[in-house]
């Protein structure tokens, strides 16, 4: 056969080789099958390890109680005691080190996500004390009148 | 060729007794190969969601786009709450305004008033990743940028995703979105920074009302796995075959 004809097979096999060549440097070494099968399980190993590593940012309470003890306890033996604390003042991260203050949410949206009134039969909504918003004291804040770490103390 | 009987019925023997053998018993795994999958196999994480404690207060949404750092004010979240309001004339109202991020405060559904006296029911469901066993998602991505762990969360490698959207397609779910900031296909992963440290996903520690709660299905002692493994649990899309691990108490046959 003519050398012509040859070439283009010869540029084919060069690139399929730089191809492998070029692999064994691009591809990571822990690259390959490590699940169940190659359907699920073909990946980086070391990416499970990164995921791992992602910051936590909120604490929860047995961080918070360390220095606040007094609130803490205080909502512990209120009806809010099942309330996070960071669901208002916001996730703790590094606080307080790098994050003195954090973004505390005092708004009446935040109160109402769960006390506003919805003619919800089948819901556990209606299991909850609940206001019509466009009734209740329009223009002010919950937190004027009501105590959030003990709702209840008001009321007496 | 010669063959004498001797040599016929020693052969025949001999390659019976060969070809009945499993090519899997020929198999060879380090000792430590195998004390890992042992060890591994411990655990299998899954979710049990009561839709009927659920009040749509949202806290669910709002502490996972803090823990996972999802752009607050992009309309892509990890996990998010549904509302269902069934109506007397057959109608089934359906919203999740910001994916329920603020809760839900108004009646209104669509800027649509529905009178209380025309419910039949109403309720919330808050949906996630289902991490299921079968997972489509995983099967599709060309590059192996997603994948299933031993303990049965599906991750997303974000370094080596391309963002072709397969995966996000794929999803009879539709758990899976681009993300806005890293660029690549992103979904719930059940806080696998936080269950691999022994604390509970973010959404979870929120929820006043434990209508979301994490479960090990390995562990026999483990509180949640036993409801999911001796109460009535349901799942969503059973017919797409992914064998979903987000188990539902109290779901309605309405909820798609």
């Amino acid at each position: 056969m003519k050398l012509h004809v040859l070439r283009p097979l010869w540029v084919a096999i060069g690139l399929v080789g730089l191809i492998l060549v070029s692999r064994q440097f691009l591809v990571p070494d822990d690259f390959g099958v490590h699940g169940r099968n190659f359907t699920y399980g073909y990946h980086r190993l070391s990416n499970i390890q990164e995921w791992k590593d992602f910051p936590v940012k909120h604490r929860g309470r047995e961080f918070c109680v360390e220095c606040h003890e007094e609130n803490v306890s205080k909502l512990n033996a209120s009806v809010h005691a099942p309330v996070e604390c960071e669901n208002c003042h916001g996730p703790a991260v590094n606080h307080p080190d790098d994050q003195e203050n954090l973004v505390l949410d005092t708004t009446r949206g935040l109160c109402l996500r769960c006390h506003a009134w919805l003619d919800y039969p089948n819901s556990a909504r209606g299991d909850l004390v609940s206001i019509e918003d466009k009734r209740h004291r329009r223009r002010r804040e919950c937190i004027e009148c009501h105590n959030p770490h003990d709702p209840r103390e008001e009321e007496e | 060729m010669t063959c004498s009987r001797r040599d016929f019925l020693k052969n025949t023997v001999g390659s019976s007794l060969v070809s009945a053998l499993p090519l899997s018993a020929f198999t060879l795994i380090s000792s430590a190969e195998a004390a890992a999958a042992l060890d591994e196999a411990k655990v299998r994480w899954a979710f049990l969601v009561d839709t009927t404690a659920c009040v749509g207060c949202g806290m669910c949404v709002k502490a996972c786009k803090n823990e996972n750092e999802i752009p607050y004010d992009a309309p892509v979240t990890r996990t998010w709450v549904e509302r269902y309001v069934m109506t007397k004339d057959g109608k089934t109202h359906i919203d999740s305004p910001l994916g329920g991020r603020d809760g839900f405060i108004d009646d209104k559904i669509r800027d649509e008033e529905i009178d209380p006296a025309d419910i039949d029911k109403a309720f919330f469901v808050p949906k996630l990743c289902n991490q299921c066993e079968n997972p489509a998602c995983v099967q599709v991505c060309p590059v192996g940028a997603t994948y299933q762990t031993n303990d049965g969360v599906v991750l997303i490698d974000r370094e080596w995703c391309i963002g072709c959207g397969y995966c996000i397609m794929a999803c009879p779910y539709g758990v899976r979105f681009f993300h806005p900031e890293a660029k690549v296909a992103d979904k719930c992963n059940f806080c696998y920074h936080r269950i691999s440290k022994g604390m509970d996903p973010a959404c979870v520690e929120s929820c006043a009302f434990g209508a979301r709660r994490i479960a090990n299905l390995e562990d026999p002692d483990d509180p949640v796995a036993n409801i999911i493994r001796t109460e009535r649990v349901a799942v969503l899309k059973d017919e797409y075959g992914t064998k979903p691990h987000v188990f539902y108490l109290g779901l309605d046959a309405g909820v798609r």
